[in-house]
């Protein structure tokens, strides 16, 4: 029986969760939120977890009904993320390891959002569709390690739903993409905007620079509404998404399909996912906000599979780093 | 959506489409469908699958001219979203002669093996490119290994539907990393692979190789400094 904390702080969210055996027992969090037509900014983000992390961890802690003492394992992200950020998170991590004389574990963030999937959903060996604000990788896991079959080639695709949100000055709260996709279900015209598929990768660069050059002026000559143009975006952005992880399951011989990050509870995309799974018998799994999201249970999930393999992070390895590839990890845990 | 038509029979459903294998005109042919696909947008679908309909006939046209081989097109019905062409056989995908290749073979053996395959692969790659055609999804799924009586070995280019003309130096560093990445996934090997396919590649495109592989370089680094926020 094995009790592991995680903390998580690579981005806007501090989250603090704690899972035993599979089952989660608490799983904390705290959003940073920016004014309308902003961004989060890494000292801002980093102030916002040192002042929110003692507070969450008491609330973690009291809600698994855990005293410090039956905790096996401390873990945190150890990147990729935002400097500052990530390194005010994993301080908390390691002060009270010290304190409580815990085993530590540094956690790729990407290898958590895996795990957490694959533990709530159940898939087995899926093809798995990772899409957050910082990242968008199509995975497949072979040979030891989950291999990155296509990712983005610029930025990722909750980035530029993000900087669209700004466009259109939506709310941060609470989140850009989450108001993006509330206007997109009263959107019914459809932009044609560039679609940008190379393989098993894409770009979304020359998408944003388009809508940001034009935006102002299809809504000045009402030719098109908000509604419409987060309506456009979605459904061209989404199709590139469904398309290369297609093109993945084909290439993998793949017939299950996990989406995970921040836009993974993005209610279309999982729509959309689940027509094209449909369409060649495959399985798709998706989780909701409080496992898609950044948390802190999907780092203890991921930390106990590696705790349970025998691994600890020796001390003086227990740094942050900012880039920190998913194929980095060799993951001991799968044959 | 008809999943099978007079004499054909569905052997696959590939990314793209569903493939049917048949006979048209007394030649063996393969028929790629490019059915409906219903999670996107009715015009985006119809967009896409006309624009890579087009892309796929005139590149395998074009690629012919260069000197690569690819399937022959025999029809391209735009109404029922098909595209009859040669059935190449007997072969099987690159990616499954590289997996067969390494199974019960030390890596140096398996090595040797591979090579010649290695060196048609970083040929074709590398006429394409000089004649200014980037074929969008350079996967060992998307070529075809066959091997004469004589053992004479031909890899066959397919999957033309995301490919362009293009001069840019680029677009075809961008073809480049598709594949090493492709590589890197599949193949195990694929870290003493790549180097092959690169030295026969600059033999063939010798004109703008060199710009080409800067760019390559330039692509890549983007991809790494991609990873900065998780």
């Amino acid at each position: 029986m094995v009790i592991a904390i995680g903390f998580e702080g690579s981005a806007n969210k501090l989250g603090i969760g704690i899972v035993k055996d599979g089952v989660v027992l608490s799983n904390c969090r705290r959003t940073y939120i920016t004014p309308p037509g902003e961004g989060f900014l890494p000292r801002e983000t980093a102030q916002h977890h040192r002042e929110n992390a003692l507070v969450v961890l008491q609330e973690a802690l009291d809600e698994a009904k855990v005293k410090p003492e039956e905790i096996d394992v401390v873990c945190y992200t150890k990147g990729p993320g935002m400097g500052a950020p990530l390194v005010s998170t994993s301080v908390v991590a390691l002060t009270v390891a010290q304190l409580w004389n815990k085993p530590v574990i540094g956690v790729n963030h990407c290898i958590g959002h895996i795990e957490m999937g694959r533990l709530i959903t159940g898939a087995n060996n899926p093809t798995v569709l990772y899409v957050s604000g910082g990242n968008t990788q199509v995975i497949a896991y072979s040979r030891r390690r989950y291999r990155i079959f296509g990712e983005t080639i610029d930025i990722a695709v909750g980035n530029c739903l993000d900087r669209f949100a700004r466009v259109l000055k939506l709310s941060n709260d609470p989140s850009p993409g989450y108001n993006i996709e509330q206007l997109a279900k009263k959107g019914k015209k459809l932009l044609k905007m560039p679609y940008v598929v190379k393989g098993m990768d894409v770009s979304f660069s020359g998408i944003l620079s388009f809508m940001e050059e034009r935006s102002q002026g299809l809504l000045g000559s009402g030719e098109y509404t908000p509604e419409d143009l987060c309506f456009s975006l979605q459904e061209t952005i989404f199709a590139m998404l469904i398309e290369t992880t297609e093109r993945a399951m084909a290439h993998c011989e793949s017939s299950e399909v996990l989406i995970v990050g921040g836009v993974g509870c993005n209610l279309r995309l999982q729509e959309m996912m689940g027509i094209m799974c449909k369409e060649r018998n495959a399985k798709l799994f998706a989780t909701d906000e409080r496992f898609c999201i950044d948390n802190g249970a999907m780092i203890a999930q991921a930390g106990i599979e590696m705790f349970n393999h025998g691994w600890k992070t020796p001390w003086e390895e227990t740094t942050c780093t900012q880039r920190y590839r998913t194929d980095d990890v060799e993951v001991i845990w799968r044959d | 959506m008809s999943t099978e038509f007079q004499g054909f029979e569905l052997i696959k459903q590939g990314a793209e489409g569903r493939l049917f294998r048949g006979s048209y005109l007394g030649k063996p042919t393969i028929v790629k469908e490019r059915f409906r696909k219903t999670y996107r947008h009715p015009d985006l679908d119809d967009y896409l699958t006309k624009e890579r309909m087009k892309a796929e006939a005139r590149a395998i046209v074009r690629s012919k001219a260069a000197g690569v081989r690819t399937p022959s097109i025999f029809l391209v019905d735009f109404e029922r979203r098909r595209i009859y062409m040669e059935d190449i056989k007997p072969s099987i995908t690159v990616k499954k002669f590289i997996t067969d290749s390494l199974l019960g073979c030390s890596g140096e053996d398996a090595l040797g093996k591979i090579k010649p395959v290695a060196l048609e692969v970083g040929s074709i790659v590398g006429k394409l490119h000089a004649h200014n055609i980037i074929h969008g999804d350079l996967t060992t799924s998307n070529m075809l290994y066959s091997i004469s009586e004589d053992g004479q070995i031909t890899v066959t280019l397919i999957d033309f539907g995301l490919s362009h003309v293009e001069n840019s130096a680029e677009d075809k560093g961008v073809d480049l990393y598709v594949l090493e990445r492709a590589l890197l996934s599949t193949h195990a090997n694929a870290d003493k692979l790549f180097p092959i396919i690169m030295q026969s590649y600059k033999k063939a495109n010798n004109k703008d190789s060199k710009t080409v592989l800067d760019k390559f370089e330039d692509v890549r680094a983007r991809g790494r400094k991609r990873t900065m926020v998780g």
